[in-house]
């Protein structure tokens, strides 16, 4: 019943997002969406596509995520970011989760009050340079001019490895990926530096993208990982469990395709548990116990997710490398389900 | 009459001889305005040599455009090396553009139809020889636009009109009492009305219902529309009543409007949207938070009234001061010597003014943009150029984001010039 | 009658307050203080509550922290290590530097434009017109995104300039335009540079004592003296001589293709230079219509009295209707300046490390400290604001006392 006109209307037009510090689970239930922030534009992490529908690998987090409490991949409310507006947005309560390739940091754990969940993508930053430019290491870049997104751990990065060579740069800060790829096009930076990851994303993106190398130097750690408000342990397991059980998943070789057979119940005891067929860690979780069956069924379990958006078969055609299974000698690994 | 015969008067006049090809047509206009001196001379011969690099570098880009095509490589490969526009963008985004990428796209006559009605609801404002009839609408427009944008039932804008209504209502029944009074009653009753209003809504909220859109959903050169006529339209009461607190002999009220205005004026609107982004939702009760596009319409209407209060100031101070004394003189209280005398004719001069300041608004809403925000500009800079199928075409969609702002506020301040002349033939 | 005032003040009752328009506009600003008060309270108890709940506080102890990153345009020495006040300075600096040249340019283009725009050559005035039109009606971030954008691509790059036949080359060997920016030569000061540099402030005071002279000459005796020859020689010979003598102390550094880039000399950025142009030529158009409005303000009859008395078209503008215009003229273009430095802000869109890229953007970013950045930001722009609005408020008051 409402009491209040005024707060209904204004509810209806969606333009109070409901209670943000009390539980963030119950929120999100409560509202039936889950409001997750990501970037304005990385190709095969978080982007719209033609009808305006986000897709990448990042967004198949929050999809897992909202399928998990919510039972609908689909009820989810895309706040597009930039790297000024983040942190704020998720410590104002915002947004329920960030999943924007966001480098876990001493800083941003501690000293900003984030709780990271776990790691998607272990990356670490690079440089991009135009092949008739000649150069075929960053030591060799003394005095060059690079392109850098502002508001990232890159430019700190930066300023350190030039520092450590001692070396000399010029940097040209631009606000968006897509503008600093403008810039880098048009001449106005010998290099273009940012996470290896993207890089590759935009060097696929280029018209002739053997024009262009990435160089083979490797300049800093950047483990990737959604995240979540401090103090909300409740909400950052829910987070952290989905995000697991898409790598556990890999492991246990659930797929989308599969999952609903192997939801019935197997002779492997994790798989039981993990969907729900044996144990009650959905209601643990405050959730039921279908949650990983319906977090897998979206987009499938990790490999699958990275190969559809980022994997060497799509356009962007990155490598597993550290990211594969452990299992098969990469840093993804997953807590048992237990 | 006898004498005449010795001397020839001619009876008929002479025709009129051609003025010497110099003195008339296109020569006499070019001697007079393009060749007048050397100096001129020159100037001409430089305006002539600018127009002509600029059509040359334009032209061929402009008219080669290609208008069909899915992707960026598919344009290049139609040009085939020939210097040409991808215009192919500004068709396949179109909807985008105007309409912001996530709002339902079977929705979008909704939008059109408001801004149709907007136009409709203006006309009596803008152009005075309009029956004042007309003026009924424009007061019920708010709500219909909200219900046509937003969607959901009919019943809640209603429910808020009848609110208003019999709020005023009210007020202007009481009004010869005290106005304490009025105001009271005028406040309850309409809050009367929608307390019960809102279990009417509870009761059946699918009457008359269009397809709710969020807020989050809107964008482009909508979103631009949207905040700037919302801004405006609230920013004009406000900068009326900062006006007036800055004119006014209470000391208090009077400082109070001061350090508003100055601390407005005195700081970038981009500083206020960052405070919009990042600090204001620390400042509401942490139960609830308050969508970004609500609090940056409550900055940005902050921003704009500074700026209105200002324009009207000008117009207050622009009166003789005849006119508050013969106020007075009459024994009109300050509400009605300010409602019947000053204000209609302070703001009559204000006018070209404050369509000047709106404009402004209108253009300053890009900033958004920077606040991550996906209005004309921002779907521009986000996901258009960073698609995959649109890599590298800038110019067309600037150019376009530029012609679609130019048409609108170049209309916009043709009519205050218009406006202007017509205010400036009255006071004769 | 003296009785019934003293009573009447003497009965002061409660409903005065609401009732006696003595008294109620006591009512009214202690109610209006209240609220205020209440609102006040209200929001700080949100801002601890929410500051609280979140686990934050307020504390400016970051600005005593090294920075970390690096700033391309830096007035004052900077690096990575120093902290981020510090860069916040270099970012003033450059916010400054960039307002400072666009108020500038400004002018320039808007009173040629302005005065164009009543020019009797019909291509001309047209022109300026389609100028002044296109440059106000569209919103100055997408101009600064177009200019910078035109800029970025029609010069060319560094690497243009490289090679046994390169596509373009440098102007007269000392200018190099590249789409990073624009390098010109830089002076050098050895030793004895001292000399001539005085020498040169010297003979800028000789022309203007010179003037001073032939003036009074003038209006005492009406003995005109030839000055603007004579001028000229005051103001080259005398320097150019010691310049000679002293052995060219001053030398000039050009810059040089190394590397990656051009080195030596001046460069001035492409981010600055995109932001100072869109800023002015925007700016520009709006000072065009007030500089067209103040001349047109001047009464017909002034311009035809001052040909009456024989002036010339140039010393008709100069003497008489500028001098007049500039009344009318003034107050705006404050405002206008006060725009620029405002709209300096958009920076951050082309790069340019501004306040508002360094403290507002990459500082506040690392430290995640938005509310004290952003407070401090607000600060910096208020105390610019207020202070070039007094200055120019000074000013302005200078020329209105010339009015009768």
């Amino acid at each position: 019943m409402k009491t209040s006109f005024i707060l209904g209307a204004v509810t209806v037009a969606g333009l109070t997002a409901g209670a943000a510090f009390a539980g963030t689970l119950d929120d999100v239930k409560a509202r039936g969406k889950l409001n997750c922030g990501v970037s304005t534009g990385v190709p095969g992490f978080a982007e719209p596509d033609a009808n305006g529908v986000w897709q990448g690998f990042d967004v198949a987090v929050c999809r897992a995520v909202a399928a998990a409490v919510l039972n609908d991949s689909d009820a989810i409310e895309f706040v597009p970011t930039t790297g000024k507006t983040r942190f704020t947005a998720l410590a104002s309560g915002e947004i329920d989760m960030l999943a924007r390739n966001t480098t876990w940091t001493f800083s941003r754990d501690v000293d900003l009050k984030f709780e990271f969940v776990g790691v998607n993508y272990y990356d670490g930053q690079g440089f991009m340079a135009k092949a008739d430019l000649g150069v075929s290491s960053a030591t060799e870049l003394d005095g060059a001019t690079v392109c850098i997104q502002t508001g990232t751990t890159t430019e700190l990065n930066l300023a350190d490895f030039f520092r450590s060579n001692n070396m000399s740069y010029e940097a040209v800060p631009v606000e968006t990926g897509s503008e600093a790829v403008t810039n880098y096009m048009a001449g106005a930076c010998d290099v273009f530096t940012t996470d290896r990851s993207a890089l590759a994303a935009r060097r696929a993106n280029m018209e002739n993208p053997n024009e262009h190398v990435v160089l083979p130097e490797i300049v800093s750690k950047e483990p990737l990982g959604p995240l979540v408000r401090h103090g909300d342990n409740n909400w950052g397991d829910v987070v952290r469990w989905t995000l697991n059980a898409l790598i556990t998943a890999e492991e246990l070789g659930v797929t989308a395709a599969n999952v609903a057979e192997m939801a019935k119940g197997t002779k492997i005891p994790e798989m039981n548990r993990l969907l729900g067929s044996e144990g009650n860690l959905g209601e643990m979780l405050g959730l039921d116990a279908d949650w990983a069956h319906r977090a897998i069924a979206v987009s499938g379990n990790y490999g699958e997710i990275f190969e559809n958006n980022i994997g060497a078969s799509t356009i962007i055609g990155l490598a597993r490398g550290v990211n594969a299974k452990w299992t098969d000698g990469g840093l993804i690994y997953s807590p048992p389900f237990r | 009459m006898s004498d005449n015969r010795n001397s020839f008067v001619r009876h008929e006049m002479l025709s009129e001889r051609a003025p010497p090809v110099g003195e008339r047509g296109v020569l006499k206009w070019a001697r007079e305005n393009l060749f007048s001196s050397v100096f001129n001379t020159i100037m001409t011969i430089v305006s002539v040599w600018v127009i002509y690099s600029i059509a040359v570098g334009v032209a061929p880009w402009f008219f080669n455009g290609v208008w069909n095509a899915e992707t960026t490589r598919e344009c290049y490969e139609i040009l085939d090396g020939v210097n040409g526009a991808c215009f192919a963008v500004l068709r396949e985004r179109f909807p985008q553009l105007i309409y912001g990428f996530t709002y339902p796209s079977s929705e979008y006559w909704r939008p059109n139809l408001a801004t149709v009605l907007l136009l409709v609801a203006l006309a009596p404002v803008l152009f005075r020889r309009l029956p004042k009839g007309l003026l009924v609408f424009t007061v019920i427009y708010p709500f219909l636009a909200y219900w046509l944008i937003w969607g959901g039932s009919i019943l809640i804008p209603t429910v808020a009109f009848v609110g208003c209504f019999i709020g005023v209502a009210c007020y202007k029944k009481f009004s010869s009492g005290a106005f304490v009074t009025a105001i009271t009653l005028s406040l309850i009753s309409a809050y009367l009305c929608w307390f019960l209003g809102g279990y009417l809504i509870s009761w059946n909220d699918a009457f008359l219902s269009l397809e709710i859109v969020p807020s989050r959903d809107m964008g482009g050169f909508m979103l631009n529309l949207l905040l700037g006529t919302i801004a405006v339209s609230l920013s004009i009461p406000l900068g009326i009543a900062l006006a007036l607190g800055r004119q006014s002999n209470m000391p208090i009220i009077k400082w109070i409007c001061v350090v508003f205005i100055e601390f407005i004026r005195g700081v970038p609107l981009i500083t206020l949207l960052f405070v919009a982004n990042v600090i204001l939702a620390f400042f509401f009760p942490p139960e609830t938070s308050i969508d970004l596009i609500l609090r940056v319409i409550i900055m940005m209407t902050f921003f704009n009234s500074a700026y209105i209060a200002e324009v009207v100031r000008g117009g207050l101070a622009a009166l003789p001061s005849g006119q508050y004394e013969a106020a007075n003189s009459l024994g009109l209280d300050y509400s009605q010597s300010m409602r019947f005398i000053i204000l209609p004719q302070a703001l009559k001069i204000s006018i070209p003014g404050i369509v000047n300041v709106s404009v402004g608004m209108l253009k300053d809403t890009t900033l958004v943009s920077i606040i991550s925000m996906f209005d004309l500009v921002g779907m521009i800079r986000g996901p258009i150029l960073s698609s995959t199928d649109w890599n590298g075409v800038y110019w067309e969609l600037f150019g376009a984001a530029a012609a679609i702002f130019f048409v609108v506020c170049f209309t916009v301040s043709k009519y205050s010039q218009w406006l202007e002349r017509q205010l400036e033939t009255g006071k004769h | 009658m003296s009785t019934s005032q003293i009573s009447r003040r003497d009965n002061f009752q409660l409903s005065m307050l609401l009732n006696d328009k003595r008294y109620r506009s006591y009512t009214f600003q202690f109610f209006a203080l209240i609220i205020l008060i209440c609102i006040m309270a209200y929001l700080g108890k949100n801002l601890l509550e929410n500051l609280a709940a979140a686990g934050l506080n307020i504390s400016y102890s970051f600005l005593g922290e090294a920075s970390g990153y690096d700033i391309n345009q830096r007035l004052i020495e900077y690096n990575s290590q120093s902290t981020h006040l510090r860069a916040a300075f270099v970012g003033v600096l450059n916010t400054l530097l960039v307002a400072f040249l666009g108020c500038i340019m400004a002018t320039i283009f808007g009173v040629t434009a302005g005065i164009l725009r009543l020019s009797n050559n019909w291509i001309v005035a047209k022109l300026m017109m389609i100028y002044v039109e296109i440059f106000r009606n569209v919103p100055v971030l997408i101009w600064i995104l177009i200019i910078h954008s035109v800029f970025l691509t029609i010069l060319p790059q560094p690497k243009a300039f490289r090679g046994e036949n390169p596509e373009a080359s440098m102007l007269w060997d000392a200018f190099a335009f590249t789409g990073r920016g624009i390098y010109i030569p830089k002076p050098v000061f050895y030793d004895g540079s001292l000399i001539v540099i005085a020498t040169f402030i010297l003979s800028i005071i000789g022309v203007f004592a010179f003037r001073n002279y032939s003036r009074k000459k003038l209006y005492d005796t009406g003995q005109l003296i030839e000055t603007r020859w004579t001028s000229v020689v005051i103001f080259f010979v005398p320097t150019l001589l010691v310049y000679f003598v002293m052995g060219n102390p001053i030398g000039l550094e050009y810059p040089e293709l190394k590397g990656f880039n051009f080195k030596g000399g001046i460069y001035a950025r492409g981010s600055l230079i995109s932001l100072w142009f869109a800023l002015s030529i925007y700016t520009g158009a709006f000072i065009a219509e007030v500089v067209r409005a103040g001349i047109q303000s001047v009464n017909q009859g002034q311009s035809e009295a001052a040909g009456a008395l024989g002036l010339r078209s140039n010393l008709v503008m100069n003497l008489v209707i500028l001098p007049q215009a500039l009344r009318v003229i003034v107050p705006p273009l404050i405002s206008f300046y006060l725009n620029i430095t405002k709209n300096s802000s958009l920076a951050l869109a082309v790069g340019y490390m501004d306040i508002t890229g360094t403290l507002g953007g990459i500082t506040l970013n690392q430290t995640g400290r938005a509310i004290e950045a952003v407070l401090l930001l607000m600060l910096f722009y208020l105390v610019i604001s207020l202070s070039i609005s007094a200055i120019m408020n000074v000013y302005n008051r200078s020329i209105m006392l010339k009015e009768r």
